[in-house]
């Protein structure tokens, strides 16, 4: 190891270290952030493009929020990544398991925020849960928590939107996972689970307790961050696009009148188009904001936001190892019908 | 010799991890045998909740995302 390696590698170690390298690229996350509009606008006026046209809306919309929703990402994906650090699948496991049904389907789908898992481990997870003795009802609210309160679409909807629709957004999220969780769980459906998970007995292990220091926290947080950013860069700029293209391009009566409050069927028509679209999160949240821009009904965008983020056709195919078609069903129709629910009753209170 | 176990679906970080408890076993010129356990029922029996997971001699030692490679160093030794 060379010695300017050496000495890195000493830092890392030092939590001193850490909060003054941490203050200092906040200090300066604020000051860049700061410059981004005006370095926007400039920018736009060194082209030949005319301004107030529809393409400079839309090409300042991009190249302001590409940077924007970028440096959101990298602060929310840190937070979020130090704050998971608490909460590991098997403790989650742990405070679920046994619980009763109610409690157990307000605890889970709060855990379901915050508890880490990838899309790969939603089988292990699911059997995890259910063989350790968290009823059928808890684990669906923990399993539709999770994916349709994404934590970073919260945290870009709360910079981006304001906080009203982000509280909103958390709110409703929490509601339909409870409920729908509750009324699986009275349905009684653990004999449409596939036959091979109700007999396994898992053990419950108790791993050895990595005590972790802040220093590990931090650095789960910056390894989230690399993680993610890397993975999801590109949806964020199809997602700014796309937004881009509305908010310069599409007119606002035309949007007002197919998505506004007053067309009782565009919110059933954004969950339905919202399925067969994945999305990433945090792709959707541009194309969200430039739509809410133009006058698109509150409820029938987070319809559509939810519908794409917790329907997904993928997680259902990965899902359909454990669950038979029936009881994935059963799982497409609850939530659906809950997320037509809020679209309907926002539609109706804010309009 | 120890027995390693690799529990994973079979993803991207699973592979990841194999890799890491060969590299750290060659590094402690450690003999192991490395197995791959893919079949969902059989992870579940060893009660994790989240993948990769690894098993040294019986015993899970880890459970969801790379282990460190500190960490990974001291069970083998173990």
């Amino acid at each position: 190891m060379s010695p300017f390696a050496a000495s890195l590698d000493q830092a890392r170690k030092s939590r001193r270290v850490w909060f003054v390298g941490l203050s200092a690229m906040l200090v300066l996350w604020f000051v860049v952030y700061e410059q981004l509009l005006p370095f926007a606008q400039w920018l736009v006026a060194q082209t030949s493009i005319e301004t107030g046209s529809h393409l400079a809306a839309s090409v300042e919309f991009f190249l302001y929020d590409t940077p924007k929703v970028l440096m959101l990402l990298t602060l929310v994906v840190f937070a979020m990544g130090v704050v998971r650090s608490f909460f590991l699948p098997e403790r989650t496991r742990a405070l679920l398991a046994g619980r009763r049904e109610g409690v157990g389907n307000i605890a889970a789908a709060h855990l379901g925020i915050v508890t880490p898992f990838c899309s790969c481990s939603a089988v292990p997870l699911f059997v995890g849960f259910v063989s350790a003795g968290v009823p059928l009802g808890v684990t669906f609210s923990f399993l539709i928590a999770a994916p349709m309160i994404n934590e970073i679409a919260l945290g870009l909807l709360f910079a981006l939107v304001g906080w009203q629709v982000a509280l909103t957004y958390l709110a409703f999220g929490l509601s339909i996972a409870i409920i729908a969780g509750w009324v699986i769980g009275r349905l009684h459906l653990e004999s449409w689970l596939e036959p091979w998970v109700r007999d396994v007995r898992g053990s419950t292990i108790t791993l050895e307790d990595g005590q972790q220091s802040w220093i590990d926290r931090f650095e789960a947080g910056w390894e989230a961050v690399k993680e993610i950013v890397g993975k999801v860069w590109y949806w964020i700029i199809a997602g700014i696009a796309v937004g881009a293209f509305i908010h310069g391009f599409v007119p606002a009566e035309l949007l007002s009148r197919i998505m506004g409050a007053d067309s009782w069927w565009s919110v059933p028509a954004a969950v339905i188009l919202g399925i067969p679209m994945y999305s990433n999160a945090a792709g959707i949240i541009p194309v969200i904001e430039a739509l809410l821009g133009k006058g698109a009904a509150l409820g029938t965008v987070l319809a559509f936001m939810m519908s794409v983020i917790a329907l997904s056709l993928p997680e259902m195919i990965i899902l359909r190892k454990v669950l038979s078609i029936k009881l994935i069903a059963v799982f497409v129709a609850v939530v659906g019908s809950g997320i037509l629910a809020v679209g309907f009753l926002f539609n109706a209170l804010f309009s | 010799m120890k027995s390693v176990k690799v529990l994973g679906p079979g993803c991207k970080r699973c592979d990841a991890v194999e890799g890491m408890v060969k590299t750290a076993a060659s590094a402690l010129a450690l003999d192991i045998t490395i197995e791959k356990i893919s079949d969902y029922a059989r992870i579940a029996g060893y009660g994790i909740a989240s993948t990769p997971g690894i098993v040294i001699d019986g015993k899970v030692v880890h459970a969801g995302g790379l282990p460190k490679e500190d960490d990974l160093m001291r069970w083998l030794q173990a």
